[in-house]
């Protein structure tokens, strides 16, 4: 047996940092990269006697997810209390959702190959973040100023079978987010978080193999290269008559291996019960309607439109959508060309990694991306003249048809000013048309070469070639 | 000045009339407080700088003819589990001995606007977690009228300050009966009111869900004015209602009128209750009939299990509330060790008491995953059949009437800390309002032979404090107030 006949077996929770202005719990501002302990107050800092007040925001976030990723929103839920002591966590419990969560039973949908896969969502809820400690030579310090910033938790069946659906399931969640407007979604940033369950089994089994949790993965890629590490360790322990524990190990960004945590992390018993400070969350119909009509188009309905009306492929559809901002790019640059296709091109050759990760500014405004478009679409320019032009939109943002004037760079598509430069050419390179003649079609190329420097590169190089042709024909 | 003699609005009056000053007052009360305090010991810490300072200031302000709030300018005392900003507010523990809060709890803060006079921070069970204030980490409290014998608790230090005179008036706090207990034991009205109606922000958690706060005064009109002072709807706290009506001293004074109120037979069949203490209240049962009240008969079964329903639910709520007082947070530190853990331990088994130890453990054990289905949900489950019995005999009587303690207050050390029976079982006629959230109203019933006062408990429904009230103040302008300790021992 080898590795291609076993599969994994995925199921992912991912904490979604919520970008409210305020705590959940209290007032504080949620402001990244704040002085320690700045943002803090007597609720986060759990004085004795201090009273958490739920910020209504975290569940309005909480429903725009939930719609997102097409969850019944639960009319009651509430809030229970995760009893641990860690120096990071001034309450020593964390108020989390644990018996009855927000959001139940939802789906994301990933392409895989040629098909589209639902990964189930079993629930999201609703909790609170723990601070940071700084470690130090001679001791270790606490900065609370993300106690109890709010966090989604969204935790999907284990319907993923492999690194890139995860991967996938991953993007669709970001680019949700980001669509809703509830989270930057930045991954280098801690504000999206993912814990692996892996299990492995052979394929075509049914049952489920033993669950290995993998914790606080901070990049796609990460989270790849642990599924397929961890994938690998637990099919050689298969193979090799190991058994697989039950346990939560950490990945290894170094060595690109996963590790078990100390076994006493594991054996932790939350005691949950209802936290009694607060009351229970309620939400009405009209609460979700009014959310659901205040969210924008998601990416799924975006991308069915796109290949109905644009009539961009699938692919094409799926990556423009990924990126919110990319898409609203899109669709404001579409609205000035004729030409989507055209434009989707450029959009994702040059431009679409500038919506990643970094979140880099854009230069070029869509109006000018839709003017080059157009110009390129309607042979106004030729392919290399637009290349050149898009490299200098993206410095500085100008009017691509008057530059194109000023600049002279009008693609060539008259005759009677090409037919001197074509003469030219035939007479120059008498050994490439005689090649030709002899049957060596790709001798055309110098001649085509030579009409196009004579013209900087302006002649309409389709044209050019059928004169050529056209003169070479007469000529014998 | 003889400040024994009046009530709270009596007070007031003479304020405003300028028959004495506010300085007069506190240093009569402080004078008091210096003959009785050594023995009794009240308190954990006084500020009698402050109360002085606080006293001339209201003198000052009524000077200039300004209209002041009713309390202005009287001495009260405040549990020492209600933070006040600059004071140290120690909850009686070793772990917090030191603990001085930056914030105000919204009842001080309601209080220094009133501009009362804070006479100091009153001894306690160890963070309320006691019944006789035995548990504090300072000293015992004894009560005024038989200082062999312990106050009640877990607010014994804020019933035997306003019993003895050491304060005119005090807050405490109820989780399971910590107001009514310690004021029937001390002779003087406690009120636990509907949960929720004072703000318990800033006061430290036992079990957030049974936690309330509740005035101690001599007098039943006092503790009406106190309530009316203190019942403000707190944004700040989720589980905080609003008031239904603009004056509970108005609902104290209104007509009697035909209440109806609820007899608990089975509640006094049980052996434990002593035969003084159920004569005394049968004696105010007859009282209510010949005055216009209907006694009915009603049929409390749950008692029992309300023992052991709030044992769970108070100890796993105060398990989880405690852990912020690890030594890292909160809490002294030990020297003991270096390791996080050791830092923990030792800290922890340092710092805090037996009692408060025990109570974390159960709530520890009724909480782990095997045992929350028999535990906790089960408390949970008891706490909903015990709402619904009272809710059911709420629809036919306006209040039930109950005994609050078996027996009048017993010697200083003669409970063994035990779980299951004895001194938890003489409690446990104050857990179901806890338990439901209801309103209970403590008041004096009379004496025993031997001059131990015995309290008598009014339970209503939701937001009948006015009722229970206006049932007190008939009772009390009928017989008197208690005499007070000096009064029994002259
Ligand atoms: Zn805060």
């Amino acid at each position: 047996m080898s590795l291609q006949d076993y599969e994994s077996v995925i199921g992912l929770e991912v904490h979604v940092e919520l970008n409210t202005k305020h705590k959940a719990f209290c007032e504080c501002s949620t402001a990244f990269g704040a002085p320690p302990n700045s943002q803090v107050c007597p609720v986060c800092l759990a004085m004795p006697g201090a009273l958490p007040v739920l910020n209504r925001e975290v569940v309005d976030s909480a429903i725009k997810a939930g719609i997102a990723t097409h969850c019944t929103i639960e009319h009651f839920s509430r809030f229970d209390r995760k009893n641990y002591f860690y120096p990071d966590l001034p309450k020593a419990y964390q108020i989390t959702q644990n018996d009855f969560p927000i959001c139940t039973n939802g789906y994301v949908e990933v392409a895989a190959g040629e098909n589209l896969r639902r990964i189930r969502i079993s629930q999201i809820h609703m909790e609170e973040d723990a601070g940071k400690l700084i470690h130090h030579a001679d001791g270790t310090e606490i900065d609370c100023n993300r106690c109890g910033v709010p966090l989604l938790e969204i935790v999907s069946e284990p319907d993923a079978r492999s690194a890139e659906e995860a991967v996938a399931y991953l993007r669709k969640l970001r680019a949700m987010v980001r669509y809703t407007g509830i989270s930057d979604g930045r991954m280098n940033e801690g504000s999206l978080r993912c814990d692996v369950n892996l299990s492995v089994r052979k394929k075509g089994e049914e049952a489920f193999g033993t669950r290995v949790e993998i914790k606080n993965i901070n990049s796609f890629n990460f989270v790849a290269r642990a599924i397929e590490s961890e994938f690998k360790r637990q099919v050689d322990l298969l193979e090799n008559d190991g058994t697989i524990v039950q346990e939560t190990r950490r990945f290894d960004e170094k060595s690109g291996q996963t590790y078990a945590m100390r076994s006493k992390e594991n054996a932790a018993d939350y005691r949950y019960f209802p936290d009694p400070d607060l009351v229970p969350v309620r939400v009405t119909d009209e609460e979700i309607e009014e959310i659901r009509t205040s969210i924008p188009r998601m990416a799924d309905e975006r991308s069915a439109f796109y290949t109905d009306v644009y009539k961009l492929t699938a692919y094409e559809a799926e990556r423009l959508t990924e990126d919110k901002e990319m898409s609203d790019f899109f669709e404001t640059a579409v609205s000035h060309t004729r030409y989507p296709k055209t434009l989707v091109s450029l959009i994702l050759a040059d431009i679409s990694p500038l919506f990643t990760e970094e979140m880099a500014e854009v230069p070029v405004s869509p109006s000018s991306l839709g003017s080059l478009s157009d110009l390129l679409g309607d042979d106004e320019i030729n392919s290399s003249t637009g290349r050149r032009i898009l490299k200098e939109l993206l410095v500085k943002d100008f009017d691509p048809v008057a530059y194109v004037k000023e600049h002279e760079l009008a693609q060539i598509n008259d005759r009677g000013v090409l037919q001197p430069v074509v003469g030219a050419a035939v007479e120059a390179n008498a050994r490439a048309v005689k090649d030709f003649l002899s049957g060596k079609e790709t001798a055309l190329r110098a001649i085509i070469g030579f009409v196009m420097k004579q013209t900087q590169g302006r002649a309409n190089p389709v044209l050019a070639e059928t004169m050529i042709r056209e003169l070479i024909a007469k000529a014998n | 000045m003889d400040y024994r003699s009046m009530q709270l609005q009596q007070l007031a009056d003479g304020l405003r009339a300028r028959d004495f000053s506010s300085r007069e007052l506190t240093e009569s009360v402080f004078a008091a407080i210096d003959k009785t305090e050594p023995v009794v010991g009240a308190y954990i810490t006084l500020t009698r700088d402050i109360a002085m300072k606080q006293a001339d200031r209201v003198d000052a302000l009524l000077s200039e003819g300004r209209e002041l709030p009713p309390l202005a300018g009287i001495p009260g005392a405040l549990k020492d589990n209600i933070a006040t900003a600059g004071i140290r507010t120690t909850n009686a523990s070793r772990m917090l001995a030191d603990f001085v809060p930056p914030n105000d709890a919204f009842v001080w803060r309601i209080l220094r606007q009133q501009e009362m006079v804070l006479t100091g921070k009153a001894n306690m069970d160890e963070f309320a977690m006691g019944h006789s204030t035995e548990t504090s980490a300072f000293h015992r409290t004894r009560n005024p009228y038989d200082t062999s014998r312990v106050p009640g608790g877990s607010s014994g230090g804020s019933a035997a300050a306003v019993a003895s005179g050491e304060a005119c008036f005090a807050l405490g706090s109820d989780t399971g009966g910590s107001v009514r207990q310690p004021a029937a034991l001390c002779g003087i009205v406690g009120m636990r009111p509907t949960y929720g109606l004072i703000s318990r922000r800033g006061v430290t958690t036992f079990s957030s869900s049974l936690d309330q706060i509740g005035p101690m005064t001599r007098s039943v009109r006092d503790n009406a004015l106190l309530l009316d002072v203190l019942a403000f709807f707190d944004e700040k706290d989720a589980q905080s209602v609003a008031r239904r009506t603009d004056s509970f001293v108005r609902e104290a004074d209104a007509p009697f009128g035909q209440p109806v109120i609820g007899w608990p037979q089975s509640y006094f069949e049980l052996n434990d209750l002593r035969g003084d203490v159920k004569a005394l209240l049968e004696k105010a049962r007859d009282f209510y009939a010949s005055i216009g009240a209907r006694i009915v008969p009603v049929d409390l079964k749950t008692l029992d299990a309300c023992l052991a329903g709030y044992y769970i639910i108070s100890s796993a709520e105060g398990f989880s509330s405690m852990n912020r007082f690890d030594g890292i947070h909160y809490g002294r530190r030990s020297d003991g060790g270096n390791s996080l853990e050791d830092i923990y331990f030792h800290s922890r088994s340092e710092g805090l008491g037996t009692e408060v130890k025990r109570r974390i453990l159960l709530g520890c054990y009724a909480l782990t995953q095997e045992n929350y289905g028999d535990y906790y949900l089960k408390a949970a489950k008891v706490r909903t059949i015990v709402k619904r019995e009272f809710e059911a005999i709420f629809r036919t009587c306006d209040a039930i009437l109950t005994p609050v303690t078996a027996t009048p207050a017993w010697p200083l050390g003669s409970h063994p800390e035990e779980m299951g029976g004895g001194k938890y079982s003489n409690d446990r006629f104050t857990l179901p309002p806890s338990l439901t959230g209801m309103p209970a109203l403590e008041l004096p019933a009379g004496m025993t032979g031997e001059g131990l006062p015995v309290g008598m408990q009014l339970i209503g429904p939701r937001f009948s404090e006015g009722a229970l009230y206006r049932l007190a103040a008939a009772f009390e302008d009928a017989h008197g107030l208690l005499p007070t300790p000096e009064e029994v021992k002259a």
